[in-house]
């Protein structure tokens, strides 16, 4: 077994969501009409953050709003361990909104395809951005990033790992790491 | 046509013979008991390692014809009680229509001698229809071969009636088994009333219901100096008052079912319809007082309350499932299991509560005892095979028993009736 | 949280352990925030069909299991004890293997005898749901009686229920004594001696008749419904006695404690166990249990019907 790499540590980190928060602000001219949706639970806390670099570039406040999407996962049935349902708190009407819609890492894509249902059932924004730190590609659904902060080429016998110190109570970082060979057995049995 | 059993250890109520006997039958008679008997083209039966005991006697049970054939008839109810080890029963008259005069019980008689698997004699209702108003006619009754009189299922509600029953029936010479629950009491519990019962919400019996009849009808033998057999006891509380009856020398007489020393109400945790029984399965208090008065002899017989019902009846729910379990085959297994094996009744008190004390209290003179000259009614058993209770080996046409699935020592192995084979075990 | 959802059916309150009532209360939540919202629907149930099979009125708690099974996208039918094959001489079990045959997902039932939901359990490969059987257990109920006392006093933990009224016929009286004595609440339930089930106290709770004493003593008052036939067997001289005895009105509830909580599993019989001022008065929370009764109704349906044990997972999806 090889030794999980580090991709990102703190810093990284935070320059990466620095950056995605300029190119949010530089494609929308600003923060008017604008909203942030976090993915719980890593999407959520890199929405704040989020906010937290359009304050100090803008000085303006973006509404934030936490999505939990269990509830329009698409293999809800088929999974062994149910998730538990956790509150969704969205405050503020999306309708004719531009949401940014925020994630830890994008994947196959049906995390997005969820929330991207959920949050349509919650009104009608104006459109709908999607923010990721990490894209690893792989994807199985037609959807793309409108912001990354890193791409990172991984095989599907690896695991990306986001650390973040609001939830993991240690310093942020992104590791890369092998799946263990019982892990992709029991995926392997899945499919079948 | 003759039989001769070699090598029996013969159980008799007053006397369990040490050393194996040869009994010699001709012509439904037990001719001969003695060692080394031998009788030239005599059918010869080895009961060599087993124990022998007079005909079991059933005091109470419901073989359903005429009128609720799909849960039993005459016929698979002999064949059940053979199989069970019976030689005579007592069939209730909760039949439809009610065993209230000589013609059903005629018909009943008839029907069971044409199957001649066992001695079944009908017990006639107290009340025409049992409907608890008017007598029946009861030396028309005795005169078509009833013993006793019972409106079982029901209790003789109204306490001058049966007071009336009371004097009317002892000159008739039948006695009455009384069924006894306060209807009002009972209110059709249909479980213990108890701790158990608050929890599963479920109606109660309060067991006064049973105790309030129990003491009215002693009160009512003891001021008439009449009899009384109070049919399937199932409370402390009553083998306490009959205890107390018999010290008073009152003609009282009882009776208790397998189901009721050997089950409690926790039984009925399970929802199994199975369970639901009246009187029904009471507490673990109730279980052991009713193992001592049969130990002691206050509870003079086992019965079973063979009580047959369709597993469509008993797949509703349980308010509405009707009472009653089987109990003819599974009798002999529980009560060498529950008592013999526990050291609450010998082999010689097995033989009285299940033999000796029917026939002495139904007043059949050549049965309940192995001696020259008495009726050749054996019943052989093998006091140590373990079997299992499983559904598909029961012969009745009902198979309401909680006790499937369940293993028992003590099993029947030939039944002899009139001195012919009516069981024999494969 | 790490708790394991483990029942195939949920029969009664009895069954669950603590954290296992704590989970629902917890799913619960979020269940309540999905019902705020203007789409109060999620696909969380998408395809499986849920089966109301009411063997006794009841228009509530019927209506609140159809709303929950709507709104986590469940196709519902509905079966009543008038219009099925029931009141012609077919079996219980015969009625649910039917329903089963047409590879229905879950049965919530109802029924009057109790244990009825227990045997169709055993039998079943559905999941069964007991809306309340007999004398004997509403759990769903009870679960919405903890949701809503832990919504407005924060816990349950400690405090002090009087259970008033018919205990004897009490489904609810029941369940929600095991509830409360897992979640560590003390009761004390309260009515007429002849309407109190024998051995009642062995439950862990304590008895009264003294509806006074046991308001000046609660954090919690539950009042029962009445039914007017406990007059009509002779349980009760009558249900005006019954009424100035055991009712609560404005006038008793003075002796209250401040944030005094009142509930009633409806429908209420105003002017008998609780008077109108006290039903639509300040401590009442009669109608917050209705509304939570959807979100605990949501929250049992979609652990019942996920699979295996519930946790939480995070990761690469």
């Amino acid at each position: 077994m090889t030794m999980p790499s580090k991709i990102l540590d703190h810093d990284a980190i935070r320059r990466a969501v620095s950056r995605v928060a300029h190119e949010v602000l530089e494609k929308n001219k600003g923060t008017g009409g604008l909203c942030i949706v976090g993915i719980r639970t890593r999407g959520a806390v890199l929405a704040e953050r989020l906010k937290e670099c359009i304050r100090q570039i803008e000085g303006a406040e973006v509404p934030v709003g936490i999505l939990d999407i269990t509830l329009y996962r698409d293999d809800l049935t088929l999974i062994d361990t149910q998730p538990v349902v956790r509150e969704t708190s969205i405050h503020f009407d999306i309708t004719d909104k531009k949401v940014v819609l925020v994630d830890d890492v994008l994947f196959t894509g049906r995390t997005i395809r969820a929330a991207l249902d959920a949050l349509i059932d919650f009104g009608r924004p104006a459109n709908i951005q999607l923010a990721v730190l990490i894209d690893r590609g792989h994807r199985e659904l037609p959807i793309r990033a409108d912001y990354v902060g890193k791409n990172i080429p991984t095989s599907l016998n690896q695991n990306v790992k986001v650390v973040l110190e609001e939830v993991d109570s240690r310093a942020d970082e992104v590791v890369v790491e092998e799946r263990s060979k019982e892990a992709r057995d029991k995926d392997a049995e899945k499919k079948k | 046509m003759s039989l001769l059993i070699k090598n029996a250890i013969i159980i008799n109520a007053d006397r369990m013979h040490k050393e194996p006997q040869d009994i010699l039958i001709e012509k439904g008679t037990i001719v001969k008991i003695g060692k080394g008997i031998s009788a030239d083209g005599t059918k010869v039966f080895d009961a060599a390692g087993k124990l022998v005991f007079p005909g079991l006697i059933d005091m109470h049970v419901h073989l359903r014809e005429p009128g609720r054939e799909d849960k039993e008839t005459i016929e698979t109810g002999s064949r059940a009680a053979a199989k069970g080890g019976f030689t005579t029963v007592l069939c209730m008259p909760n039949t439809t229509p009610v065993i209230d005069n000589a013609m059903i019980v005629e018909a009943i008689l008839k029907e069971a001698r044409r199957v001649g698997l066992v001695n079944v004699i009908p017990v006639g209702a107290i009340t025409r229809g049992q409907n608890g108003e008017e007598l029946t006619d009861m030396f028309e009754l005795k005169q078509a071969g009833c013993l006793a009189l019972s409106d079982d299922g029901k209790t003789v509600g109204n306490s001058r009636l049966m007071r009336l029953a009371m004097e009317y029936s002892r000159m008739t010479g039948l006695f009455l088994i009384e069924h006894c629950q306060d209807p009002d009491l009972w209110c059709k519990g249909v479980m213990n009333e108890g701790d158990v019962s608050t929890v599963l919400g479920l109606k109660g019996d309060p067991g006064i219901s049973e105790t309030v009849i129990v003491g009215r009808d002693i009160e009512l033998a003891r001021y008439l100096n009449a009899r009384i057999h109070l049919a399937h006891m199932s409370l402390k509380r009553s083998v306490e008052l009959i205890r107390f009856a018999k010290s008073q020398g009152i003609a009282v007489t009882a009776e208790a079912c397998p189901h009721h020393f050997t089950l409690t109400d926790e039984a009925v945790k399970t929802f199994d319809t199975n369970t639901k029984v009246n009187p029904p399965l009471r507490t673990r208090e109730d279980v052991d007082a009713i193992k001592e008065g049969l130990k002691d002899g206050t509870i003079d017989c086992i019965v079973t309350d063979h009580a047959p019902h369709t597993a469509e009846e008993k797949e509703m729910d349980y308010d509405h499932a009707p009472y009653g379990m089987i109990g003819l085959e599974t009798a002999v297994g529980l009560t060498v299991t529950e008592l013999v094996e526990k050291k609450v009744l010998s082999w010689t008190q097995m033989a009285e509560r299940m033999s000796a004390a029917p026939a002495r209290i139904a007043g059949l003179a050549n049965k309940g005892v192995i001696r020259e000259g008495a009726d050749a009614d054996i019943t052989i058993i093998d006091p140590e095979k373990v079997w299992e209770v499983r559904k598909e080996d029961i012969v009745s046409k009902s198979k309401n028993s909680p006790f499937i699935g369940r293993k028992l020592k003590g099993a029947v192995v030939t039944t002899i009736y009139g001195g012919k084979i009516t069981y024999q075990s494969s | 949280m790490t708790t394991e959802w483990t029942h195939k059916d949920l029969l009664d309150v009895k069954d669950l352990s603590r954290e296992e009532i704590e989970l629902v209360l917890e799913t619960a939540k979020s269940f309540k925030e999905v019902s705020a919202r203007d789409v109060k629907k999620v696909p969380a149930l998408r395809g499986k069909t849920v089966v109301m099979l009411f063997f006794e009125n009841s228009t509530r708690t019927r209506a609140s299991f159809e709303l929950a099974a709507k709104r986590l996208s469940a196709d519902t039918i509905n079966i009543s004890a008038g219009g099925s094959s029931l009141s012609k001489g077919e079996t219980v079990l015969d009625t649910a293997r039917n329903l089963e045959a047409m590879n229905i997902d879950a049965i919530v039932v109802r029924h009057p005898s109790s244990g009825v939901p227990d045997v169709l359990a055993r039998h079943l490969k559905a999941v069964v749901i007991n809306a309340g059987d007999g004398c004997r257990a509403h759990p769903t109920q009870a679960l919405l009686d903890l949701f809503t006392i832990k919504e407005k006093l924060g816990k349950i933990d400690g405090l002090k229920v009087g259970i008033v009224g018919d205990i004897l016929h009490s489904r609810v009286a029941r369940s929600n004594i095991w509830g409360f004595n897992k979640l560590g609440a003390r009761v004390t339930v309260c009515g007429p001696s002849t309407l109190m089930p024998p051995g009642v106290e062995k439950l862990g709770i304590k008895v009264t008749n003294d509806i006074d004493e046991l308001i000046r003593e609660s954090d919690v008052l539950m009042l029962l419904r009445l039914q007017k036939e406990r007059q009509e067997n002779q349980f009760l001289p009558s249900v005006r006695e019954y009424a100035k005895r055991f009712g609560v009105n404005q006038e008793r509830l003075k002796q209250a404690k401040k944030d005094i909580v009142i509930m009633h599993p409806g429908p209420t019989n105003r002017g008998v166990e609780l008077s109108a001022e006290v039903a639509d008065g300040e401590y009442s929370v009669i109608l917050d249990q209705v509304t939570n009764g959807v979100a605990v109704r949501m929250a049992v349906l979609y652990l019942l019907l996920g699979k295996g044990k519930s946790k939480v997972e995070e990761g690469n999806v």
